[in-house]
C-alpha cells in the first residue's frame, strides 16, 4: 500500500515539466527576492563591510535590478560564488543574475548557454608584486611564481603573455581570491596576477599595502559585466536596460539626491527615463517608475563608481575607460526612447 | 533466501504464490530504477539542449593553456590539451594517495601498537595523538599544515641549504634530479635481479626454518644484497648516473626536482589524520586476539617483539583489514580537499579549472566521478583479496 503511494507520487512528479527555463522575471516577482551571484569577497566590487552588508559596484547592479523589478533594492539574496562555481550556478538556476567581475569572452558567450548583458567595468590584467623584489616592469618577471585564481581568464592570459615574451613562469592556483592573496602574503609566490581593479582591492588586504606595487603593464582586455541565462529574452532585456538606465541617469545628471526634483523636469530625455512620459517600463514588463526606483535606491553609475572603487573609496581608481563616452571613456548608454 | 521460511501458498492463483510475488516485486523495483535513470538522463539532455550549452567530449582535444605547478609527465601550457590536464590531475591524485596510504599505514600501525604498550608514557601519548587528530576536521588540518609549512619556511633567496644540493624554502623542497646516461640500464637490471634473488632467498630461508627450526638473518642479508649489488654495478660501469643540481637563478631555483609545499602539507594532513583511524583498527585487531595466544607464546620463551610479529599481528590482521580498506578509500577521496590549498590534483585541475574554462559540467563531473569510483573499486578488490588470503582456512 505504502509502496504504491510512493510510486504514484514519483510517477506524477515525473510528468511535471522540466526545470523552468524562461520566466525568470515571473519567478523573481513570485519569490519576492532576486538571487544574485557575487564574488566571495573582492573589495570595491562585491564584499561585505564590517556590519556584514554587501557593498560594491557589482552589488549595486544587483540592487539596481532588484529596484527595477521589485521596487526595493534590499530584496536581494547574495550568493557568494568562486570563479569556478559561477557559471554552473547560473546555468542550473541557483542564481537569477551573475554580477561578479566576469570577463566577456567568445567561448563563454557562445558555448555555455549564457548571455552577457553589457559591460559595467572595462578592466585589464595586471601584476602585483612586493617592492622588495625590485621589479619595475612585468618584462622582468622571467622565472617568477604567480598566485592566481583557478578558472579565470587571467590564468590563460598569463600563458599567452609569457609565451609571447619567451619567458617562463610557475603558477600556483587557488580557489578563492582570499586564498590567492594569502598565498602571496606568505611568500608562496612572487606576484599575483588578476584584473588590475581587483589588484588594487586585494592590495588593501595586505598588512602593509605600501610595500607592494601594481606594475604598469596591462596585458589583456577584460570587459567585465553581468551575465544571464540564454533563452530568456525578457529577463536579458531587463538586466541590459537596468545597466543602461544607470548610465543614462549619469549622463542626464540625475542623481540619488535630485531624482525627486527631476520628476518635474521638462527635459524629454529625463521624462522618458523616469517614466513620466513614454512606455520604456511597460515594454520591459515593469512598472513605469522602474528607472526612478533604480536611481532613487542605488544612484547612477557615476555615483556607484565613485563610492565603491573611485575617488570616494579606498581604492581610488581613476575613471579612465570607465568614464562616459562624452568624457573620454567607453561607457555609452543606448538611448532610452 | 530460506524457502522453508516462506508461508504456505494460500490459493492456486499465480499471484498467491509468495515466491512468484517476491520475483515480481524485484522486477518492478528494477524497472522503476531503470525508468528513473532514463527519465533523469533524458531530462538533463533536454535542458542542456534548450539552454544552448555545448555537449560532448571534443573539448578534451583543445589546448588547455594554463600553468600547472606540479606535473609528473611532460606538460606544456601552450600546447598540451585538456586530456593531458586530466591525466596529470589523475597522476597527482594517485601520487598523494599512494604516499598517503604508505605513511598512514606505517604511522597507524606504530600508534596502534603503542596504544597497547605496557609503557605508560607511550600508551598515553598514543591516546592523546589519536583523540586530537581524529576529532579535528580534515580540511582544517590541511589548511593548518599548509600555513605552518608556508609560514615557517624562508623565501628562496634565504633557503635552508643542505650539502649545497638540497634546499628547503617556501617554494618547496628542492633535490638534485638524477640524469641517466648510457649504461644505467645495467644498474636497473642489477636492482631487479637482486629483488628476485632476495625473494628466492626468503623462500629458501622459510623452508629451512620450517624443516630445521634454524633462523637465518634474512633481513640483514637482504638489505646487503639490495644495496651492495647495484652500488657495485654503478662503479663497474663507470658511474653512469649523474645529477642536475638546483641552482638559484633570478627569483627561483632552476633545475632539480621540486616537491611543492602543497604536496607536503597534503600528505602530512592526510596521513596523520587517517593514521588515527588505522591505529584504532590495529588496536581493535590486537585486542581481538585471545590472550591465551600471547601467554602460550610467552611460555615458549619468545621475546615480546617476536610474539607481536609472528603470533599476534597475523591473527589480528583478519580483524584489521576490513576497516582499513575503508580508511584507504577515505584517504583517496579526502585528497580532493587539496583544492583548498591549490595542490593540482584531479578535482582542482579537472573539475575545477578545466570545468570553468570550458564549462562542460556534465561530462567533466561524470569523468571525475568515474575516476574515483574506479580507484575505490580497485582498492577494495585488492584488499578483499588480501583479506581472503588472511582468513582462517577451514580444514
Amino acid at each position: 500500500m505504502k509502496l504504491t503511494k510512493i510510486a504514484l507520487l514519483l510517477g506524477i512528479s515525473a510528468l511535471v515539466p522540466n526545470l523552468a527555463n524562461a520566466g525568470t522575471l515571473e519567478e523573481v516577482m513570485k519569490k519576492g527576492t532576486l538571487n544574485c551571484g557575487v564574488s566571495t569577497g573582492i573589495p570595491g566590487f562585491s564584499a561585505t563591510d564590517s556590519k556584514g552588508v554587501w557593498k560594491g559596484l557589482d552589488v549595486d547592479l544587483c540592487r539596481a535590478v532588484a529596484s527595477a523589478v521589485l521596487g526595493d533594492a534590499d530584496k536581494v539574496k547574495y550568493i557568494p560564488l568562486t570563479a569556478k562555481e559561477r557559471f554552473t550556478a547560473l546555468q542550473s538556476g541557483e542564481v537569477d543574475l551573475l554580477s561578479r567581475t566576469t570577463t566577456w569572452t567568445a567561448t563563454r558567450d557562445t558555448s555555455l548557454g549564457l548571455n552577457f548583458a553589457g559591460v559595467n567595468y572595462y578592466d585589464g590584467q595586471g601584476f602585483l608584486v612586493t617592492k622588495k623584489l625590485g621589479v619595475t616592469s612585468a618584462k622582468e618577471l622571467d622565472g617568477a611564481t604567480f598566485c592566481i585564481q583557478a578558472g579565470t581568464t587571467s590564468e590563460l592570459n598569463l600563458t599567452d603573455y609569457f609565451k609571447a615574451n619567451s619567458m617562463e613562469y610557475k603558477a600556483v592556483t587557488y580557489d578563492t581570491s582570499g586564498q590567492t592573496i594569502d598565498g602571496f602574503k606568505k611568500g608562496r609566490c612572487d606576484a599575483v596576477t588578476s584584473d588590475a581593479s581587483q589588484l588594487y582591492g586585494l592590495r588593501q588586504k595586505m598588512d602593509d599595502p605600501s610595500a607592494t606595487i601594481v606594475l604598469p603593464e596591462i596585458i589583456s582586455k577584460e570587459p567585465l559585466g553581468p551575465v544571464v541565462r540564454q533563452g530568456d529574452d525578457a529577463w536579458f532585456n531587463i538586466v541590459k536596460w537596468t545597466m543602461f538606465a544607470t548610465l543614462e541617469a549619469e549622463e542626464l545628471g540625475v542623481t540619488k539626491s535630485n531624482v525627486d526634483a527631476m520628476l518635474k523636469s521638462e527635459n524629454p530625455s529625463i521624462k522618458r527615463l523616469l517614466g513620466t512620459s513614454g512606455k520604456a517600463g511597460e515594454n520591459l514588463g515593469l512598472k513605469s517608475d522602474w528607472a526612478y526606483k533604480i536611481v532613487k535606491n542605488v544612484g547612477n553609475y557615476g555615483e556607484s563608481f565613485d563610492q565603491h572603487v573611485g575617488k570616494d573609496s579606498p581604492l581610488m581608481i581613476d575613471r579612465g575607460l570607465n568614464n562616459l563616452w562624452n568624457k573620454g571613456g567607453l561607457m555609452y548608454s543606448m538611448p532610452v526612447r | 533466501m530460506n524457502k522453508t521460511q516462506l508461508p504456505e501458498s494460500t490459493g492456486n492463483g499465480f499471484l498467491n504464490n509468495p515466491q512468484n510475488r517476491a520475483i515480481i516485486y524485484q522486477v518492478i523495483a528494477l524497472l522503476f530504477v531503470i525508468f528513473l535513470a532514463y527519465y533523469f538522463t533524458n531530462n538533463m539532455f533536454e535542458n542542456v539542449e534548450k539552454r544552448g550549452i555545448t555537449t560532448g567530449f571534443s573539448f578534451l582535444d583543445d589546448v588547455a593553456g594554463f600553468g600547472i605547478s606540479q606535473t609528473l609527465v611532460e606538460y606544456s601550457d601552450a600546447t598540451s590539451s585538456y586530456y593531458d590536464v586530466f591525466v596529470i590531475g589523475l597522476l597527482n591524485t594517485l601520487l598523494v594517495s599512494v604516499i598517503g596510504v604508505v605513511f598512514a599505514s606505517v604511522l597507524g600501525l606504530l600508534i596502534g601498537v603503542g596504544r597497547l604498550s605496557a609503557n605508560y608514557l607511550i600508551s598515553r601519548l598514543s591516546l592523546v595523538y589519536i583523540e586530537t587528530f581524529r576529532n579535528i576536521p580534515i580540511l582544517l588540518q590541511i589548511l593548518f599544515w599548509y600555513n605552518v609549512v608556508l609560514a615557517s619556511l624562508p623565501s628562496p633567496r634565504q633557503s635552508f641549504s643542505y650539502f649545497d644540493s638540497f634546499f628547503l624554502n617556501n617554494r618547496g623542497l628542492l633535490t638534485p634530479e638524477p640524469i641517466f646516461e648510457s649504461g644505467s640500464g645495467f644498474i636497473f637490471t642489477a636492482v631487479i635481479l637482486s629483488i628476485v634473488g632476495v625473494f628466492f632467498l626468503a623462500r629458501w630461508a622459510k623452508k629451512r626454518h620450517d624443516l630445521s627450526g634454524e633462523e637465518f638473518p634474512i633481513f640483514k642479508v637482504s638489505v646487503a644484497i639490495l644495496v651492495l649489488s647495484p652500488v657495485l654495478v654503478y662503479f663497474v660501469t663507470g658511474q653512469p648516473i649523474g645529477a642536475e643540481y638546483p641552482e638559484l637563478k633570478g627569483f627561483n631555483f632552476k633545475g632539480g626536482i621540486t616537491i611543492i609545499p602543497e604536496l607536503l602539507a597534503l600528505i602530512f594532513a592526510l596521513s596523520i589524520y587517517t593514521a588515527t583511524y588505522i591505529a584504532e583498527a590495529v588496536r581493535a585487531g590486537i585486542e581481538a586476539v585471545p590472550p591465551g595466544q600471547k601467554e602460550a607464546a610467552k611460555s615458549l620463551g619468545l621475546k615480546d617483539h617476536v610474539i607481536l610479529r609472528k603470533v599476534v599481528l597475523p591473527q589480528a590482521l583478519r580483524v584489521i583489514i576490513p576497516p582499513v580498506i575503508n580508511q584507504y578509500l577515505n584517504l583517496v577521496k579526502n585528497s580532493s580537499l587539496a583544492t583548498a590549498i591549490g595542490y593540482p590534483e584531479l578535482v582542482t585541475l579537472f573539475s575545477g579549472t578545466t570545468l570553468n574554462q570550458v564549462g562542460q559540467a556534465i561530462e567533466i563531473i561524470l569523468m571525475t566521478m568515474a575516476v574515483y569510483l574506479t580507484i575505490s573499486i580497485v582498492i577494495s578488490l585488492v584488499l578483499n583479496w588480501v583479506n581472503a588470503k588472511m582468513a582462517i582456512k577451514g580444514r
